[in-house]
């Protein structure tokens, strides 16, 4: 079997990466004795790298989502001062007021580090790993070195970002999406100094770790389930992180080819994006460049890059939503199908970033009519999750109140996307805080409420361990009513025409009419900011003194990672790997509460 | 002093809501997990009513705040054809939001976990599934038909009669070029910017450029077309017109355009919004540096009369670049002639 041939490859290579440690070991025993580095630090059990992933996503939260209330700070008090700010930030907040430089820094790091080192990394990273092996019955990843691998360059990305953080002129700030010429020219834009050349390299090998990643868990999934786990039999999970690694090995190349563009334009004389420039009074020599074609580059990754984030939470609350309603799915293949309609899509709607880049009408017609598409599967997921807990018997869990919190916003941010999709209201709506409200419901909020969905879920699998459930009940409340109450109000600011990423609106007559809701979305910022940080004590705290598991499968699910000893080792089962006999949803069925996959079909069990 | 009670205050906080969490898990064993998962049920059952009616009382609430702090009327006559689609898409979503969220926290609510109740093993139902295929299909298709068709009438070729006006955007500054009398602005080039005399790079051999005037306001008039000519000579920055719904980037290297008809004067405008200081501002949508948020330029819609006293008062940048003697006649050479030197004499 090759679970089994590969397990035997790993622990060789083990021996090899343990020098010597293995001279007088066993070779039939698979539990050999492990050093701190080889199983906390280099590690190649999945599980292991899961938790790393996670853990280290968790701190650039903290990071990213600390950035935001700080520039919060600037909107929602333009004119108070806080002395602190400048014992942290030193002249970036003389006065105790934040510089404009800053606030461009802080809101541009806030972006990068949440979308890709959270979201990405962090979530599908985490639960990627976790799930993948666990659920389709597989003993580690098809390469457990590149696994390892793909944590380690996360990390290296991880440092060179950080360290950008610390030099003088400051981190990149001229948006996550980085335009040149702005990201350019170090005369345009302090942060396009060194901190830029950090941005690029380090997002640069950060494409490697999500490379290295995804194809592992697309041979994984293709190669490595278990017998009888044909690919309908696999829980919606392992689909949604299969289409997510296609989407990542497909597009984030063309980001990197053209973050190596944009190198060449800093550094190397080249005029790919760069054309007619007048700059800090002089000319510059360039000429014939596009900085549009930088756009498209960037764009044909990230569009996608939004589904990359959405598309693992999807899976994680599909299947939770059906455990905790002891239901099934309600329309599996049609929750495939979806899934991979928006794969497919999510490639031809990248130019609807660019209405108003001077992009051809006609071809932003073809844009708009392929983006409101994506409407029709999201619109059948949405009404597949409601019929899931229709006629179902909920049990609150933190789990499934994130899921259900999870669909609740998908849907209000789902809805302006039809609103921005359309060209011809995209005109008016482009660029404004409409458009911060739309996306962070949708992409944040919702990708967020998935992972903590699956952290809940998946505590007791990772560490042996429940989460205090009281806490994450105060939680998921506080975080739902907050979310709602930071941003609802933004799509008005929105309609209104306030521009994004302004650092202060006093000078306008057009965009001064909200400064009281801006105060007040500020201090609900600050609210669900703390609220986070008792999330993450209650994380770290459970994993030394939460309450231990007593049962292999608390949740009472059918998937294959319940079959697993509470605290299963590297190789996950410690017998053979069970076979498979059914999909993952018989919830209800016949009367039973749940029949696990590994349960055969019985001849007199109705068919479905 | 202050902020450090602030922290200890948070921290106690902190403390208080964690000893709480802590014996409710206590006691939950006790009690047996079965005991304190039904009351958990309620609770978190109770909490999804309770927040699907203050939050579409919120919602409501919220609209009823924000309505009249909008920007008013459009005063474009393209943006009113956006508005029309706002509305229309307004009404599309809020009414599936609505509905849908209802359905989620009501079933939320409805379902929990009892005693008793079997969960209704329901795998799937192609008849409904169509159903919610078809229909979102068929509304979308409204949408992007009404959508597209209002897209390209506005972004066609700008009508013959249009005025022209040349929008040059950089760090930080809306830089607005006026073509005078002939109607027509004059070539230019970017290695002949220089900052003070000659800010968009006019290249003074054409003789259409002596005309041309420069100024920091975008002044249009009313009811006519017109036509922005947008540029930038340093990063991509914005042309955003709020009031008038729409917006272009301004991109170094690749000119854009954008034509619409004002229908509101600005003195009508304040008339309208009982602001008697009201303008129109025209802001940098596009982040461009550090300067971003005060990248603003004012807006004058005025009538035909206004415009052309307005014009004529202002300097070209012809006669600000040249100076020198003012006997000397502004006869430049014809356009045929060797521009580099006509540069050169011109410095």
């Amino acid at each position: 079997m090759s679970n089994e041939a590969t397990l035997h490859n790993q622990d060789l290579m083990h021996h090899g990466v343990e020098h010597g440690h293995g001279n007088g070991h066993d070779g039939h025993d698979h539990h050999h004795e492990e050093t701190f580095i080889s199983k906390y630090v280099f590690s190649m059990d999945h599980k292991m790298i899961a938790k790393q992933f996670l853990i280290t996503g968790i701190i650039w939260a903290i990071i990213g989502a600390f950035f935001s209330v700080l520039f919060r700070l600037q909107l929602g008090y333009p004119d108070a001062t806080f002395p602190w700010l400048e014992s942290i930030l030193g002249h970036w907040a003389e006065g105790g007021r934040i510089t404009a430089e800053a606030y461009y820094a802080l809101v541009t790091m806030h972006g990068t580090i949440l979308v890709f080192f959270v979201l990405t990394a962090g979530l599908s990273g985490t639960f990627s790993n976790l799930l993948i092996p666990l659920q389709v019955g597989a003993r580690d990843m098809a390469s457990p070195f590149m696994n390892m691998l793909s944590y380690w360059f996360f990390f290296l990305a991880s440092c060179l970002m950080m360290s950008s953080l610390f030099v003088q002129t400051g981190p990149a700030s001229g948006g996550w999406t980085s335009y040149p010429p702005l990201s350019a020219l170090g005369d345009a834009s302090i942060g396009s100094k060194i901190g830029m050349d950090l941005w690029l390299m380090s997002m640069a090998i950060f494409v490697v770790s999500s490379l290295l990643g995804s194809l592992n868990y697309i041979s994984t999934i293709l190669n490595m389930r278990t017998k009888g786990m044909s690919m309908t039999k696999m829980p919606l999970t392992i689909w949604a992180f299969f289409f997510t690694a296609v989407l990542g090995v497909l597009s984030f190349p063309v980001l990197l080819s053209g973050f190596v563009l944009l190198l060449f334009d800093r550094h190397g004389g080249t005029s790919f994006y760069l054309s007619e420039i007048f700059v800090a009074g002089k000319v510059l020599p360039n000429e014939g460049g596009s900085a549009i074609l930088y756009q498209h580059l960037f764009w044909f990754l990230g569009h996608p890059e939004v589904y990359i984030i959405i598309l693992p939470a999807m899976g994680i609350v599909s299947e939770i939503l059906a455990v905790s309603s002891r239901k099934p799915i309600f329309g599996y293949l049609a929750m495939v199908g979806s899934i991979f309609a928006i794969t497919l899509l999510a490639f031809l709607v990248w130019a609807h970033h660019m209405f108003v880049t001077g992009l051809n009408p006609f071809l932003g017609a073809f844009f708009v009519l392929l983006t409101l598409l994506i409407a029709v599967p999201s619109a059948i997921k949405v009404f597949n999750w409601i019929t899931t807990i229709w006629r179902g018997n909920i049990r609150f869990t933190p789990a499934s109140l994130f899921s259900i919190g999870f669909v609740s916003t998908f849907i209000s941010g789902g809805l302006t996307g039809i609103w921005l999709g359309n060209s011809a209201i995209d005109i008016h709506l482009h660029d404004t805080m409409f458009v911060i409200a739309h996306f962070h419901i949708v992409m944040g909020v919702s990708a967020f409420f998935g992972m903590f969905a699956g952290i809940y879920h998946w505590f007791p699998k990772l560490y042996g361990r429940y989460m205090n459930q009281t806490l994450g009940f105060i939680h998921f409340w506080i975080t739902l009513v907050g979310a709602y109450l930071i941003f609802w109000p933004m799509h008005y600011m929105g309609m209104a025409g306030m521009p994004r990423r302004y650092f202060d609106y006093s000078n306008w007559q057009s965009f001064n009419m909200f400064g009281g809701l801006n105060e007040f979305i500020s201090f609900v910022v600050i609210i669900v900011f703390a609220t986070q940080l008792l999330f993450v004590f209650n994380f770290f705290y459970s994993i030394f003194k939460g309450r231990k598991l007593t049962t292999p499968n608390p949740w009472e699910a059918t998937t294959l990672e319940w079959t697993t000893p509470i605290n299963p080792g590297h190789g996950n089962w410690p017998g053979e790997i069970p076979e498979v006999h059914r999909w993952a949803y018989d919830y209800s069925k016949d009367g039973k509460d749940f029949i696990p996959q590994t349960v055969p079909v019985s001849p007199d069990e109705s068919k479905h | 002093m202050s902020g450090f009670l602030a922290v200890l205050v948070v921290v106690l906080i902190f403390v208080v809501i964690f000893q709480i969490a802590k014996a409710s898990e206590y006691v939950s064993i006790l009690k047996g997990e079965k005991k304190s998962r039904e009351q958990s049920n309620r609770i978190n059952g109770f909490l999804m009513v309770v927040f699907l009616v203050l939050g579409l009382i919120g919602v409501w609430w919220c609209h009823d705040l924000f309505e009249g702090r909008m920007l008013g009327k459009s005063a474009s006559k393209q943006g009113e054809g956006i508005d029309d689609l706002i509305r229309v898409t307004f009404i599309i979503t809020i009414i599936v939001f609505v509905i849908t969220q209802i359905l989620l926290f009501w079933f939320a609510f409805k379902y929990q976990e009892k005693d008793g109740r079997k969960a209704f093993y329901f795998p799937h139902n192609n008849k409904l599934e169509l159903i919610w295929t078809v229909i979102p299909a068929i509304v979308l298709t409204v949408l992007v038909a009404f959508g597209i068709r209002h897209w390209l009438r506005i972004t066609s070729e700008a009508p013959k009669d249009a005025m022209i006006v040349e929008v040059t955007g950089s760090q930080f500054e809306w830089i607005v070029r006026y073509p005078g009398k002939d109607g027509q602005l004059g070539r230019k080039n970017f290695k002949l910017i220089d900052k003070a005399m000659n800010p968009v790079g006019q290249d003074w051999a054409d003789s259409l450029n002596t005309d041309d005037a420069i100024a920091g306001e975008l002044h249009v008039v009313v009811n006519k077309n017109v036509k922005l000519i947008i540029g930038s000579r340093d990063v991509v920055h914005d042309v955003g017109l709020s009031h008038f719904r729409l917006k272009m980037d301004a991109v170094p290297g690749i000119p854009t355009t954008l034509w619409f008809t004002p229908t509101i004067t600005t003195a009508e405008m304040k008339k309208q919004s009982g602001n008697p200081d009201f303008v129109y501002e025209l802001s940098c949508d596009q982040m461009c540096g550090s300067g971003h948020y005060s990248m603003r330029a004012v807006i004058v819609v005025e009538t035909q009369a206004e415009y052309d006293a307005w014009l004529a008062q202002q300097p070209t940048q012809f006669a600000q670049a040249h100076p020198a003697p003012a006997a000397k006649p502004v006869a430049p050479v014809a356009p045929a002639v060797d521009s580099t030197k006509t540069v050169a004499l011109a410095h």
